[in-house]
């Protein structure tokens, strides 16, 4: 995975609420393999007519805001569905930092899993960005991960962010490996568990496959 | 933390910790793995590190969300739908998972068969790549819903990292008037605290009226924590899930069902545990409740108006409200029950267990429904209860479609959707934008409210429609 490090980058606002994982990406485009891109479908019923014609009022559309790297939305963004598809779709557009309120828990772990990250910020916070004139004026914020902060023309935001997660993006590791090393301490937990809840394993009706 | 009072959400916590790490991620054992159609994406993660399977054996599959619920005989018509179905399928035989297809008696949506197998039990975690996954929570497990990524991890590993989440008792105090279901009570509660209110929470649901649904309704209950943000939902293992439980397939059985009880017993949270946040509700005050806008926590009861943004003095929350009216086609200050519906949806995850059914078989029955409907029951064994009860008859009689299991019109990716612009009254758990389909509009319910929705033609009141039948 990338590492994650400081972004200087156009912010593009969406300043909605409750921007659900069924808006970010409908479920009729889940079926589809990742290696054929999922950017083209981001907001998609936003932004395409029935007839795939371009109906969009969004700023992700208007050519100021081309190559953000950022979005800056309202609360409760991502919540819904745990469909990763949704984050599919944010990256494979180019999207690498969501700044908003608050996060469907899923959606923010997902984020993590693909190198993307969730910024938090207050609704105050939220609603200064977005009537900034770095945001209005599509020009340049940086988030620097590192210091944990968000630099926005003269302003500067301080974010919080979970320790791991924050490794995590900076050097672009992967759970799955550092779990297999833990490997040892699944066995014993196993060997020890099989004790305490004998009653844990499924029974096998007779019959089952 | 042993000698510490405790909550069934930290006992829970602390029976499946592997490793915890001093910034609070803990590993924890996963005892069922729930895979579909969706987890394909992990399939393929797999396939390309080369990984194995860790635990076939506590790894469970089923084809629900892409299953068409007409038709079955025949070959699947769209082939990127077929191709769905036939993957989890592949999937599952070549790494030697117990899969529930099509053809499969104990076929239906995870969140409806699994438990009817006995595969879910209290004292276990339990994950599977689909939010609702906390519906399993009303045995008193810790379940809860991952993505892709995670998936492909807990197929590699067993285990998963998690945060601990902070601990939120959610109190149902008193007694629900008649014809009440656990979906008015999980609306009201949604509205209360917001479609993000129990963010970074587990929510432990306690108090009379909980200790008084069945499993069916506690499973309405969990199933909508995910609608307020919650990582999961949990009902205390009681004598109710007990006698539900015992004799199902997957269900210990002998000795290991007796210490099973015993052990299950004390997993109730101690008298005196501490929870990060407190909400209580009065059961009396509780009416049956519908969604009019475009998240869940836009509910009101069904004597109630459209709100007008105009008095509302948050400009975001004006604008939210707005946005919701004009994509609804609504009017501020329209009473709900004027609220003119095109089609009905019973079914889902949510609500399509047989208690659902019946409750809107009540409501139906001798009469005609004024809009078209589908009812998909949650399980092919919830399908053949309610042809055993002849409830078929009474939705068919009523002008209704029944049809077989599978998550059907709530996602609508199997393709059964609401066309664009046309206003469903559905048993479901999203009135997002266009999760029935482009343009669809929905408005969450119960089944009996559904129902009335149907024999009216307009959101109505069920407690005038069950006088003298329930």
């Amino acid at each position: 995975m990338r590492p994650f490090g400081l972004l200087d980058t156009i912010a593009c606002p969406l300043p909605f609420a409750n921007l659900d994982t069924d808006q970010i990406l409908p479920a009729r485009f889940l079926k589809r393999p990742r290696r054929e891109g999922y950017g083209g479908f981001l907001l998609h019923d936003l932004r395409f007519g029935a007839d795939g014609e371009d109906v969009s009022s969004l700023s992700l559309d208007d050519p100021r805001y081309g190559g953000a790297e950022a979005i800056v939305a309202r609360r409760n963004f991502g919540s819904g569905s745990s469909r990763e598809g949704a984050v599919y779709a944010l990256a494979d557009f180019g999207i690498r930092c969501v700044i908003a309120p608050s996060f469907g828990d899923i959606f923010a772990q997902n984020c993590t899993m693909n190198g993307l990250l969730v910024v938090s910020l207050t609704e105050a916070q939220i609603e200064e960005l977005l009537a900034s004139p770095e945001i209005v004026g599509a020009k340049p914020i940086r988030i620097d991960l590192e210091a944990q902060r968000i630099m926005c023309g003269d302003a500067s935001y301080a974010f919080d962010i979970d320790p791991l997660r924050k490794t995590k993006l900076l050097n672009g590791w992967d759970d799955i490996d550092i779990t297999l090393t833990h490997a040892a301490d699944i066995a014993r937990f196993v060997a020890a568990d099989a004790r305490e809840r004998p009653w844990a394993l499924p029974h096998r009706p007779q019959g089952a496959a | 933390m042993r000698g510490e009072p405790r909550t069934l959400i930290d006992k829970l916590w602390d029976s499946h910790a592997i490793v915890r790490r001093e910034s609070g991620d803990t590993l924890l054992f996963i005892d069922r793995h729930l895979l579909h159609e969706g987890s394909f994406h992990a399939f393929e993660q797999l396939k390309r590190r080369g990984g194995k399977v860790a635990r076939p054996d506590l790894s469970f599959a089923v084809a629900d969300h892409y299953v068409p619920t007409r038709g079955r005989s025949a070959p699947i018509a769209d082939p990127a739908i077929a191709r769905m179905v036939e993957l989890i399928g592949t999937n599952a035989r070549e790494r030697g998972i117990l899969l529930f297809g099509l053809d499969d008696p104990r076929q239906g949506i995870v969140h409806v068969t699994m438990p009817e197998q006995g595969l879910t039990l209290p004292g276990l975690t339990l994950v599977c790549g689909d939010s609702h996954t906390s519906t399993h929570g009303a045995f008193g497990a810790y379940a809860f819903g991952i993505g892709a990524s995670e998936v492909a991890h807990v197929l590699m590993t067993q285990a998963i990292w998690q945060k601990k989440p902070k601990r939120m008792r959610v109190r149902v105090e008193g007694k629900i008037s008649p014809g009440i279901g656990a979906k008015d009570i999980a609306l009201t509660i949604i509205a209360k605290i917001g479609a993000d209110g129990a963010q970074g929470h587990a929510v432990e649901y306690a108090g009379a009226a909980v200790r008084a649904l069945s499993m069916e309704g506690r499973m309405t209950l969990c199933n909508l924590s995910i609608e307020a943000g919650a990582r999961n939902g949990l009902v205390a293992p009681d004598e109710t899930t007990f006698a539900y439980l015992e004799g199902r397939p997957f269900a210990p059985q002998g000795e290991a069902w007796v210490r099973a009880i015993d052990d299950w017993s004390k997993l109730a949270s101690d008298a005196d545990a501490a929870f990060d946040r407190e909400v209580t509700l009065a059961a009396e005050e509780i009416t049956p409740t519908v969604t009019w806008g475009t998240s869940p926590e836009q509910a009101l009861p069904i004597d109630a108006a459209i709100p007008d943004p105009a008095s509302v003095a948050d400009p975001a929350r004006a604008a939210a409200i707005n946005d919701a009216i004009a994509y609804m086609g609504l009017r501020p200050g329209m009473k709900l029950t004027a609220i003119a519906i095109d089609r009905v949806f019973i079914g889902s995850c949510t609500n399509a267990r047989i208690e659902d059914l019946r409750a809107a078989a009540a409501v139906l029955a001798g009469r005609r429904a004024k809009v078209p409907g589908l009812v998909s029951p949650g399980s092919s064994a919830v399908k053949r209860q309610a042809e055993e009860e002849g409830l078929d008859r009474i939705f068919r009689e009523a002008g209704l479609e029944f049809a077989d299991a599978g998550c059907s019109m709530c996602v609508g990716i199997n393709g059964d959707l609401v066309p664009p612009g046309e206003r469903c009254a559905s048993t479901t758990n999203r009135n997002f934008k266009g999760r029935q389909g482009p343009r669809a509009r929905t408005h969450l319910m119960s089944p009996a409210m559904a129902a009335a929705a149907a024999v009216t033609g307009h959101l109505a009141d069920m407690r005038e429609l069950v006088k003298g039948r329930i």
